[in-house]
């Protein structure tokens, strides 16, 4: 992404973590060569988010994300890629929604749904990865 | 940049002035008979006069409230009880405010009847349809003036002749109308209308419900009888006053108002669609306030644009699911025949008489950097994402998208 966004004075129910990772979201883009895409969508609210990832030796070395979302949907994409990358696949597979959260500093309550979506996204880029590789 | 006065107002300094005295010097209250009172009183009286008069009704037709969720549940309730025994049907639109919409929802479980007719795609209700409707047992027919989220006005003095000549109580809720166009209960042939206060530079907490002289209806508010009987508790006199000054601007400056702010929104209609690829108007063209807007933009969603818009100052609403407290996408622009994932794209842009210094261009470059920003990022823009196989094949039947 271009030029940061100064969201100081933003005052949503966000914390400040959740409110940078959405103005300066990590690792958004596509990876064209990718060995795993996901795409899911959020039943709650209609949202749809895809996650890329790059595996060398059972190692994801490279994950990026697409999300059509709200501010946190945003965020926890951005935050899942930074807590994948460098993990194993198996690691990679017990990342759940709260450990997401937890890393954004805790999301409104009605926003953990959105946490999910980055949870199952990762999940489906590695399902799409193992299938590609049986 | 507050661009969000669909949702409040700022209270103008002139109103606030007016307002102040009676918290302090003149509290008195108004059912009072020694001259603090007395004086309470008589501000009251004169407020009902100017409210009255912005509307071209006679003091008598005006009950004071607390604002235009109370007066949309007072009039409707109020007709419904009332006439409980003449018949339960009542007509309205699929596109009214939550005041009238949960309002009438509870009278469903009270055993109501209610018929609730579409709009076509641009908003507006087909007169047709409200003929078809009407039956032996309606009692009440209640449609917006103009919708609080697209704007678009309903043809009120048209539904207001087939209601007299049907012999069926008429109300609107002029809330988002009154002080942006000509709100003129003869004109319009309505029985009861509803108006609020903080939509027009006045205090919040405070409205008026008009209700024509001989139509009665069943209070809500039982008590000491104040407001005709119809509306029982102690006066909120400075706010009454507050909103009758906001009245008296309004009106007298309604003209030269509609004409500043359709320019500007003209503005901003024309230049946002020839900038912003994919972008789209909700809501009629021309059937609409002077002072709203209500855009969408394919491919992102509408919370994070809001986000984004703030992080420049500029404040600003959405109908996305994603930023309603139930995670519904709005009901209005749903009513328009909208996907979910298109209303997930709104943008509403409301004005004030009182907004100056609003700069067209640099708000459209602002959108139009945001919104490029989203699209950026969305999996949704210029890919072959197939949006309803992944919500309904990933989920197994779970979605309720479609
Ligand atoms: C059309 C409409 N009706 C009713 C209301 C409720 O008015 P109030 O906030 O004064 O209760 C509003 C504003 O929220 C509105 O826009
Ligand atoms: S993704 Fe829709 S609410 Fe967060």
């Amino acid at each position: 992404m271009e030029k940061e966004i100064d969201v100081g004075d933003v005052k949503m129910d966000y914390s400040e973590k959740v409110m940078d990772h959405f103005a300066n979201p990590r690792n958004c883009r596509k990876i064209e060569d990718a060995d795993g895409v996901g795409t899911v969508g959020n039943p709650t609210c209609g949202d749809l988010m895809t996650i890329y990832i790059k595996v060398d030796d059972d190692k994801i070395t490279d994950i990026s994300f697409q999300t059509f979302g709200c501010g946190a949907a945003i965020a926890t994409s951005s935050m899942i890629t930074e807590i994948a990358v460098g993990k194993t696949i198996e690691e990679a597979l017990n990342i759940t929604r709260n450990d997401v959260a937890d890393e954004l500093d805790g999301l409104p309550p009605i926003k953990m749904h959105c946490s999910n979506l980055a949870a199952d996204g990762l999940k489906a880029a590695i399902e799409d990865y193992q299938k590609k590789n049986q | 940049m507050y661009l969000d006065n669909s949702a409040t107002t700022q209270v103008n300094e002139e109103v606030l002035k007016e307002m102040e005295p009676f918290f302090r010097e003149e509290f008195g209250n108004p059912s009072t008979l020694y001259g603090l009172g007395r004086s309470s009183k008589n501000a009251l009286n004169q407020a009902r006069e100017k409210v009255a008069h912005a509307i071209n009704a006679d003091a008598g037709e005006i009950i004071f409230t607390s604002g235009g969720s109370e007066s949309d549940n007072l009039a409707i309730k109020g007709i419904a009880f009332k006439l409980r025994n003449k018949g339960k049907h009542i007509i309205t639109s699929n596109i009214e405010h939550p005041a009238v919409k949960n309002t009438l929802h509870f009278l469903e479980k009270l055993d109501y009847e209610v018929s609730y007719l579409p709009v076509d795609e641009n908003g507006i209700i087909k007169i047709e349809d409200l003929k078809e409707s009407i039956k032996d047992e309606t009692i009440l027919i209640t449609i917006m003036h103009g919708n609080n989220e697209i704007g678009t006005i309903q043809p009120i003095e048209e539904i207001g002749k087939i209601a007299r000549e049907n012999n069926i109580i008429f109300h609107t809720d002029a809330v988002q109308t009154f002080g942006k166009i000509d709100v003129d209960v003869e004109k319009l042939n309505v029985d009861l209308l509803s108006l609020s206060s903080h939509k027009i530079n006045g205090p919040k907490g405070v409205g008026a419900l008009y209700i024509k002289k001989g139509i009665r209806l069943e209070p809500l508010i039982h008590g000491g009888g104040q407001e005709n009987g119809i509306r029982s508790g102690t006066e909120n006199v400075a706010g009454i006053v507050g909103f009758a000054k906001a009245c008296e601007i309004v009106s007298q400056n309604l003209d030269s108002n509609s004409k500043k702010l359709s320019a500007i929104r003209d503005e901003l209609i024309e230049k946002i669609l020839s900038t912003i690829p994919e972008s789209y108007l909700n809501g009629d063209r021309e059937k609409r306030l002077p002072n709203l807007v209500n855009f969408r933009f394919n491919a992102i969603e509408g919370e994070s644009l809001i986000l984004l818009l703030d992080a420049k100052d500029y404040q600003t609403s959405t109908g996305s699911a994603c930023s309603s407290n139930t995670l519904e996408a709005s009901p209005v622009l749903t009513a328009l025949g909208l996907d979910p994932v298109d209303v997930h794209g709104s943008l509403r842009i409301s004005l004030s008489p009182e907004t100056d210094d609003f700069n067209v261009d640099d708000f459209v470059s602002v959108v139009s950097d945001a919104v490029s920003r989203l699209r950026e990022m969305s999996p949704l823009w210029n890919q072959d994402t197939d949006y309803k196989a992944v919500m309904c094949n990933g989920k197994r039947n779970r979605c309720r998208r479609c």
